[in-house]
């Protein structure tokens, strides 16, 4: 049981410790992952950082000589006659999909929300059910759970075939590849993302508290607005996270239910690293992705900490 | 909108928003119709996954007689699993750090780290991982793949955790401490049962994104070390037959077993 | 933790899965689906030794994993246009084929194939071309040109698949525009843009994953495919008819090879020596369902495989090896790419 900011417990005494040993436990906690990230991600990916910065091996791979031509390429074509131009192409291909995950995320949160509060309200046991239930369809292949939808969306299947049969339509209705598909295959993938960690932080809602609030704000979207959301909010920015960031670079749903008739960036980077054999362009398009991402979750890791100061104060 | 004489008369009833309940079942509808189709066709006799022609096992036969789908299975299973309990492991060590630590040093960057394997595209994570491990000479079997998801499974056991911690205060571990607990039983028998609803779900996406992993996995993978996602994935180029969803169904017949001993023995 | 300590907990995670350690090993790569279990089992018989089959999605991870350093594989099967880049970068290492038991089955066609002059490094393992089919029930036209390809007619118009390949899609533009293939040219690979473009029009999807459901399903009604595909479609399917198009039809041709870093040498010798029987090499035909690049097995395949309109290619048809590209012809071929996708 816990009790919230804005209902205050009365302060208890600080247990003091020296800065010394906090410093101490704080890195030695830290250590595992920061170990095991540093050394099995960090140092391959900086040099594959390095990578971009070098001359394409025509076999795959890179020759170490340097050149900027991948980071040219990123905006700059060169024209048949030999000049450079601007060449918009993969300024599309990034904006479409960071539209695309924009938009997925904004439906996991609203298809998702509901269905994490409701569970966190049920009792405990059913709690760990339904979570669980959530997990099942994930231990079968994300690939056949794609083509499931595809027997379902396409034009002889499941849903046309009854609508038609049922005489409400006369011509199959096109739903798969479409960006609606895309978005449906995505929501799917991605919807326990969002929903278990909201359920995770809206779980220990206190109830004394929500009665509290109705006796203050009367009406349920009024407690909605002021008491769940606010307590949700840590587990709604991991979801986003975790459903946002993964949604830029997938590349199943696009290509089985969008029928991949325009790149997505994970397509994109994947065929530098494949057919098109040219790694150096494929770490840069990576680095531009990866310096937009982190630069969002660094302005928000240091705006939320700044707020907790001010909050404290 | 509910006049406050309304709304007293139905405490019992605090908390519940209309619709959220049948929203809830719609959306397992939704999760579970592509499953229902899966399994279906899992008993069709014909060649095809999506074309029906009669009722059959000799899916399951076949499946049951190919030793590299059994062997890519039961790989699959240990990798996530191990993955995914020491991603969780180290999750909460890190998550305890940055919720709980109060402002330190250092701290955005190493939010910033543990984020990073969420962010880089995974055929860069892929490829890096492999001239990693070959230039440092690292062949250690499924132990490869192990290092290579539990790095991965880190942010998805991280977030959810984190998500807990933040706004929870410590009243209640700074009582347990003032009673003369000691930290680690602090720890265990205050700030555990607490976060457990993260950890529960940390350790599910984990586990989720482990089970599913193919492009790290293919490059990344030894010799002998083939997993589910790799079996299918690579079947593009001769097709999918019913054999993939009688696997399929029969890792749901596991994963079922599973939920149903986690809740019995969530009810005593 | 102590680095043997934490190799010891690795070894011992590793016992857990089911990685096979006998003494006598041998490790396949390979496509999935792509290796007749009946084959391995008669193999493992014979010589007691331990086959264990891995499998890749596209010779692209291959060359990668192999030039990454992170192969130990015995034996690999391999694009022919992959070989000289193979071989050029030492990835893998000679057989000299001729000189095994059962060299000379190799057939006369495979036989000191451009790609691998006297068959130093490779033994022919499956062969088949690329073109496409048509559902003759939705046009029972002629097919024989890619002028339906890239201009299809009504009924067609709209359930065209292609293979997400950009490989394949450009040299049937090349070979139907009369190109060369791995051009260089800027101006004429614009054509080849333009022609694509247009043809994108009629394209309902470009996806290499679920090719025969969607001919099966009707979902497509025209699909780039490969003729063993066409033939497990037709199966289903009665009326479906794979295109040879008199422009000429892309070939491919895939070999074992043993890569540099093998550790069992002698065992993989002693598969493709086993593979370079005729029998073993119509199993391997009979359950693939495509052709194989060894003599005297014509009368033990298949009566469905050497009747299929698919695999016995008339003999008028021209045959194009796909062509391994210079780095410059690689460039355009993606611009091109990535201007079609946008």
């Amino acid at each position: 049981m816990t009790i919230d900011a804005k209902f205050p417990a009365p302060k208890l005494p600080q247990i003091r410790r020296s800065a010394d040993s906090d410093f101490f436990n704080r890195w030695a906690r830290l250590f595992p992952s920061l170990f095991i990230i540093g050394f099995f991600m960090l140092a391959p990916i900086l040099v594959v950082g390095t990578y971009s910065f070098l001359e394409a091996d025509p076999y795959g791979g890179v020759r170490p000589n340097y050149s900027s031509a991948a980071y040219a390429q990123l905006v700059f074509e060169e024209n048949l006659d030999g000049s450079w131009g601007f060449n918009p192409s993969y300024v599309k291909i990034l904006w479409r999909s960071i539209l695309i995950a924009g938009i997925s995320t904004a439906l996991c949160l609203i298809v998702g929300f509901p269905v994490a509060y409701y569970m966190a309200r049920q009792p405990v046991d059913k709690r760990n059910f339904l979570v669980l239930l959530i997990t099942i369809p994930f231990w079968t292949n994300l690939l056949i759970r794609t083509y499931c939808w595809i027997l379902i969306l396409r034009d002889t299947g499941l849903v046309n075939n009854s609508l038609i049969s049922a005489g409400i339509l006369d011509a199959p209705f096109k739903m798969l590849y479409t960006n609606g598909a895309i978005l449906l295959g995505l929501v799917y993938t991605f919807v326990p993302f969002m929903i278990l960690p909201i359920y995770a932080s809206v779980e220990r809602l206190d109830l004394r508290l929500l009665e509290a609030g109705h006796d203050l704000y009367a009406t349920r979207w009024q407690v909605m607005r002021e008491i769940i959301l606010p307590l949700a909010k840590p587990g709604i920015i991991a979801g986003s996270i975790l459903v946002f960031i993964p949604c830029i670079g997938a590349f199943i749903a696009p290509d089985l239910l969008g029928g991949s008739k325009k790149l997505m960036i994970g397509s994109l980077i994947q065929l530098q690293f494949s057919s098109s054999r040219n790694w150096p362009f494929g770490a840069a398009v990576t680095l531009v992705l990866l310096a937009f991402v982190l630069i969002v979750l660094m302005i928000y890791a240091m705006k939320s900490s700044g707020k907790k100061d001010l909050e404290a104060a | 909108m509910d006049t406050p004489a309304k709304n007293s008369a139905r405490r019992f009833r605090i908390g519940v928003f209309p619709g959220f309940g049948v929203w809830t079942v719609l959306f397992f509808v939704y999760l579970y119709v592509p499953i229902l189709i899966l399994v279906f066709f899992s008993f069709n006799g014909g060649k095809s996954a999506t074309v029906w022609s009669e009722f059959s096992l000799r899916w399951y036969q076949t499946a049951f007689n190919n030793a590299d789908i059994q062997r890519a299975a039961y790989n699959s299973l240990v990798i996530a699993f191990v993955s995914t309990g020491i991603a969780v492991v180290v999750a909460v060590l890190a998550a305890l750090v940055t919720s709980r630590g109060g402002e330190f040093r250092g701290k955005s960057l190493a939010y910033g780290t543990i984020m990073l394997p969420l962010v880089v595209p995974e055929i860069v994570t892929a490829v890096a991982t492999l001239s990693f491990f070959a230039a440092l000479g690292i062949s250690w079997g499924a132990g490869n793949l192990i290092i290579a998801h539990t790095v991965f499974c880190i942010p998805f056991a991280y977030l959810p955790i984190r998500a807990r911690l933040e706004g929870m205060d410590s009243s209640l571990e700074q009582a347990a401490l003032d009673l003369y607990a000691n930290e680690w039983r602090t720890f265990w028998f205050v700030t555990f049962p607490l976060i457990m609803p993260g950890i529960i779900s940390g350790a599910t996406l984990s586990f989720i994104v482990s089970i599913d992993n193919f492009i790290i996995s293919l490059m990344v993978a030894e010799p002998g070390v083939t997993t589910l996602p790799i079996y299918i994935y690579s079947l593009v180029r001769l097709g999918v037959t019913p054999e993939v969803n009688a696997v399929s169904t029969v890792m749901l017949m596991i994963s079922i077993v599973f939920v149903a001993i986690s809740y019995i023995a969530g009810k005593r | 933790m102590k680095p043997q300590k934490l190799s010891m907990m690795v070894s011992a995670i590793s016992l857990m899965t089911a990685s096979a350690v006998s003494a006598e090993d041998l490790f396949i790569y390979n496509w999935t689906d792509y290796t007749a279990p009946e084959l391995i089992e008669s193999f493992e018989k014979e010589t007691g030794i331990d086959v264990t089959i891995d499998t890749f999605d596209s010779s692209e991870t291959l060359l990668a994993k192999l030039k990454q350093g992170g192969a130990g594989y015995d034996i690999t099967v391999v694009g022919h246009n992959y070989v000289p880049i193979l071989v050029s970068e030492g990835l893998i290492q000679p057989i000299n084929a001729p000189d095994l038991n059962g060299g000379g089955n190799i057939a006369e066609n495979w036989a000191d194939p451009e790609w691998d002059a006297g068959n130093v490094y490779t033994v022919p393992w499956n062969w088949g071309t690329t073109s496409f089919a048509v559902d003759t029930s939705v046009y029972d036209g002629d097919i024989d040109t890619y002028e339906i390809f890239f201009n299809p007619p009504e009924g067609l118009s709209g359930s065209l698949g292609l293979l997400q390949s950009s490989e394949y899609t450009i040299q049937f533009a090349q070979l139907f525009l009369g190109l060369d293939r791995c051009n260089e040219n800027p101006e004429e690979m614009q054509q080849v843009l333009d022609l694509l473009l247009a043809q994108k029009e009629h394209v309902k999807l470009y996806s290499s994953a679920g090719v025969i459901e969607r001919m099966i399903s009707g979902d497509t009604a025209m699909h780039q495919i490969w003729n063993g595909d066409t033939m497990r479609a037709r199966g289903d399917k009665p009326t479906l008819q794979y295109a040879y198009p008199k422009e000429g039809v892309i070939a491919w041709f895939d070999n074992l090879v043993v890569p540099t870093g093998a550790q069992n040498k002698d065992n993989a010798i002693k598969f493709i020596e086993f593979m370079l029987r005729p029998e073993n090499a119509a199993l391997q035909s009979n359950y693939s369902g495509f052709g194989n690049g060894i003599s005297g097995n014509e009368e033990m395949m298949d009566p469905t495989l050497s009747s299929a309109p698919e695999i016995v290619a008339p003999a008028d048809v021209k045959l194009y090896p796909t062509a391994q590209c210079s780095e410059e012809a690689i460039r355009l071929i993606d611009r091109v790419w990535t201007k079609l996708l946008n």
